[in-house]
């Protein structure tokens, strides 16, 4: 309800600054027949700016204060004798019950005579209070915009000033992005630090075994060893590119070079409609029906196939992979000069010839890029691995057995658990440190083959 | 000479037998390859095609629902309690409320499976032999909670007798449909003997019929009662969470591309944002969950489970998206409209808000709207702030703990009861399946509609 008010409240002093500073500038166009610098619409924002940032802060100060100050008014009108007797939970409950007669409400039972008179206190005091920040915003509001609308002559550049806060604005805007990696390293990294107090880096990074002890006490932690994670991590990987390399980069061939139109036109967004697809979705379509039939076409040719396995993850995983692979790799063809095509076609080689020996080579380091691309968002997939990789967290080497990687060991270790206390939770953010850093150095790695590319035929 | 002539003629006959021989190699070779790229395209086809059918063919039975109709008697024998507290002179809204609160606890304390379980028994056949725990073992344990509100709700209906519709329970659905294998002995079954003779009996005298299933549309989660599990709580928490996305990623998202394409000086520090943004695109999703789970959670204490947490979480990640794609867009305006318009006296500002602007708003909306459809999709990074949680209510704020449809779907698969969840996780997905197709149709339309009149 209040902040309605407030709110409304600025908005009228928004529509006043703007109406006084727009009416000004024309009376000045019309009367004296000076040229006026600014539009009377830049007039407008200048007065409404000035008027609303003074306002702006006497409210956002008493927002950041309020509270405090609320709650030592209600504090100290306890007496002294009841408060001593009163625990924190007490407190609190009593501050409660203050509150809610203050609010008019009432409270369920009896009322105690002190609790009365501190309601009605707090509600004398939350209306002064109120009306003090109000006309404190109002005076501030007003004094600036008179002292804005004063300055309003036909010389004074209003949009020159405008546009300087619109740039400021848009400057703040693009901070966020710098901000939020600021947010990922420094969290990542303060965490991992934290991790690594508990738990050397060397056992961490060369370790063989892990098994966090999720229930464990100070002293026993558990092994936290990277490297079953690590190899299950680049086991799906690889097998994900597999399935994903071939068939993506035949259909960008095949889309590009050889099928008709109409066929292109039908065929590329129904095989772009896979990178829309949400993980989960794979996921549970892995879960449910890849897995089951990998394991029982296995046991139809003797192979003991478990159906939640690195096999199963990697396949799907290549399956959500392939229109990522294969509109890169159709870009990246196209991109190649139409004479180099020709000059081979001129010499006599087939469609064939011509795209294994001079398209595919010509294109190789940009679809090499496409590739690593594809690689870092294989190994930073979470959800299909979560549903359908069987989450063992065991150093072997073979596909056809459940695995672990690291995105979902990071998932098993936060889960609902935000107090970061011991290295079972911390671990997560050791671990996610891993998954930044290696999908970083592959992307910018493939940025960088990708542009070194483009540049050759420039 | 002669021999000469002869000798070239004969090496071109041989040249011509030797390419000849090598054509049919390379022809061959041709059309394998150009089979590999066919067979390529039909087999990535072939895996949308899959997915999509495996998805409808799942899902599709977990949109109807068994319901039974009931015919509820309010005993008064049964409901023994206080009638209803009304408001007194001068009593405030406290004390009136925990009267009321006094009166609902004393009927929760009620046995109202009593209730349920006349009035089953009243469908049964006469004379039925079925002990208590069998009999409700057909009806949704929900049940009971539904006739109480309706008494709370209406508490004249004491010694009255109503029509009411339940869901039967997830046990007695997968007897019905088959879920599991009929011919299995008692020991291998849910229900008891008697509980599945008298469902076959309902099922036959039209107590028990099929109808579509609004329950999964109008109900949130439940655990205690699986068939009347819904997705109304997640899909507003998805709501919610999409709302702040769009209400903060397109603003900032769009200014921090205008001002890194038409004002930023080329400068160390531009250079530095510009190489983060392409970054930030291709960080794991899940590196996102656990910046909110380090930062919004831990250190500026926002509530966990909440859709603002996972909303600016998602923010952060749609962000670079939006960024890049806007700054494509704007990189695509012709230098002729910016010239025209600096030309005519305009400010660079004035150049960019309203002409160029306006141009690339189509390319814009798209992006925001695919950018959207990503987030919306997206179940790691809400996994790490929380919102796994299980909540069975409506978020009415961004504040409320809620979930989201895909972590929904996450909770439903690891759902014990397989036989009767894999169908309703899988209608689960349709419905988002749904909604992305839809947005993404959005996009498409008004892509081609705005492009063509710009």
């Amino acid at each position: 309800m209040n902040s309605l008010v407030i709110a409304g409240l600025l908005l009228v002093l928004l529509g006043v600054a703007y109406q006084s500073g727009w009416s000004r500038s024309r009376a000045l166009a019309t009367t004296n027949g000076v040229k006026v610098h600014s539009r009377p619409q830049y007039h407008g924002s200048y007065v409404a700016i000035w008027a609303l940032v003074p306002a702006l802060l006497v409210v956002g100060l008493w927002a950041w204060l309020g509270d405090g100050i609320t709650h030592n008014f209600i504090v100290s009108q306890i007496p002294v004798e009841t408060l001593q007797s009163l625990d924190q939970t007490g407190l609190n409950a009593t501050i409660g019950r203050i509150n809610a007669l203050a609010s008019g409400y009432g409270v369920a039972g009896e009322v105690l005579p002190y609790e009365q008179t501190a309601g009605d206190a707090l509600r004398s005091f939350q209306f002064i209070t109120f009306l003090v920040v109000i006309g404190a915003a109002a005076v501030a509001g007003v004094a600036a915009l008179l002292y804005a609308r004063s300055r309003i002559t036909a010389r004074h550049r209003a949009r020159n000033a405008v546009e300087r806060v619109i740039n400021i604005a848009l400057l703040a805007c693009s901070a966020v992005a710098i901000l939020t990696t600021v947010g990922i390293v420094a969290s990542l990294v303060t965490e991992a630090i934290r991790f690594f107090s508990f738990i050397s880096p060397l056992d961490f990074f060369f370790g063989t075994v892990w098994n966090p002890n999720n229930a464990g006490s100070a002293g026993n932690w558990g092994s936290y060893g990277l490297l079953p994670l690590l190899v299950g991590t680049l086991m799906i990987t690889a097998i994900a590119m597999l399935v994903a390399v071939p068939v993506g980069l035949m259909a960008a061939i095949y889309l590009s070079q050889y099928a008709h139109r109409n066929l292109r036109a039908v065929a590329k967004p129904i095989i772009e409609i896979l990178a829309g697809i949400p993980t989960i979705v794979f996921g549970f379509f892995a879960l449910v029906t890849v897995g089951p039939f990998l394991r029982d076409a296995g046991n139809l040719v003797g192979l003991d196939i478990n159906a939640t396995s690195a096999l199963t993850a990697g396949v799907v995983m290549g399956i959500m992979i392939i229109p990522f692979v294969s509109s890169l790799s159709d870009d990246i063809l196209n991109q190649v000069p139409r004479t180099l095509r020709d000059g081979a076609y001129g010499l006599g080689a087939t469609k064939s010839e011509t795209i294994r020996n001079v398209l595919l080579p010509a294109a190789l380091p940009g679809i090499v890029g496409a590739f690593l691309l594809a690689v870092s968002r294989a190994v930073g997939e979470t959800m299909i691995v979560v549903l359908a990789a069987g989450n063992a967290p065991v150093l072997r080497g073979n596909p056809f057995e459940p695995v672990a990687t690291i995105t979902v060991s990071i998932v098993n270790q936060l889960t609902g658990d935000t107090d970061f206390a011991g290295p079972q939770s911390l671990v997560g953010f050791a671990l996610g440190l891993t998954l930044f850093v290696i999908t970083l150095c592959l992307n910018i790695f493939a940025l960088y083959i990708v542009r070194r590319f483009r540049e050759q035929y420039e | 000479m002669a021999t000469d002539t002869l000798s070239t003629s004969q090496a071109s006959v041989e040249r011509t037998r030797l390419i000849r021989a090598s054509l049919r190699k390379r022809h061959l070779s041709e059309a394998i390859f150009r089979v590999l790229g066919l067979a390529a395209i039909i087999l990535a086809l072939g895996f949308v095609a899959l997915l999509f059918v495996d998805i409808v063919r799942k899902g599709a039975p977990a949109f109807t629902q068994s319901n039974l109709h009931l015919a509820v008697t309010f005993d008064p024998a049964l409901i023994k309690a206080d009638p209803a507290p009304v408001r007194a002179e001068g009593q405030s809204d406290a004390d009136f409320q925990a009267a009321n609160l006094k009166w609902q606890r004393d009927l929760a304390l009620l046995n109202w499976n009593k209730v349920i379980e006349a009035s089953l028994r009243a469908a049964a056949p006469a004379g039925y032999d079925i002990d208590t725990k069998e009999i409700l073992s057909i009806a949704e344990t929900d049940a009971r909670h539904e006739v109480r509100e309706m008494f709370v709700a209406d508490p004249t209906l004491l010694g009255k007798t109503v029509d009411v519709d339940v869901l039967a329970s997830a046990n007695a659905v997968n007897w019905i449909r088959g879920n599991i294998d009929r011919s299995l002995g008692d020991a291998q079954q849910q229900l008891s003997a008697p509980a599945r003779a008298l469902i076959d009996e309902f099922v036959a005298n039209g107590t028990i019929t099929n109808g579509f299933a609004w329950s999964i549309f109008t109900n949130v989660d439940s655990r205690a009662a699986p068939a009347s599990a819904g997705l109304l709580g997640a899909f507003v928490g998805t709501l919610w969470m999409m709302l702040i996305v769009i209400f903060l990623a397109v603003p900032i998202g769009v200014a921090s591309a205008i001002y890194l394409e038409e004002f930023a000086p080329k400068s160390r520090l531009t250079d530095f944002i510009e190489v983060n943004i392409n970054n930030l695109a291709a960080v794991p999703s899940i590196v996102f969950g656990l910046l909110g789970a380090a930062v919004f959670i831990n250190y500026m204490h926002l509530p966990i489970s909440a859709p603002i947490v996972g909303g600016l979480v998602l923010t952060l990640m749609t962000l670079p998206t939006i960024i890049i794609a806007t700054r494509g867009a704007l990189l695509g305006v012709s230098p002729a409209l910016r010239q025209a318009a600096l030309g005519m006296g305009a400010s660079k500002t004035q150049m960019v808000f309203h002409h160029v602007l306006p141009v690339t708003f189509p390319s814009i909306l798209t992006a925001t709207i695919l950018g959207v459809a990503h987030a919306l999709g997206e179940t790691a990074p809400l996994l790490l702030i929380g919102m796994k949680a299980f909540v069975a209510a409506v978020p009415a704020t961004p504040l409320d703990q809620a979930t989201a449809l895909p972590v929904q779907i996450y909770l439903w698969q690891g759902n014990e009861n397989r036989n009767f969840f894999e169908p309703r996780t899988a209608a689960a997905i349709m419905v988002l399946l749904l909604v992305m197709i839809c947005l993404n149709g959005v996009a498409i339309y008004l892509r081609s509609r705005l492009e063509k009149r710009a």
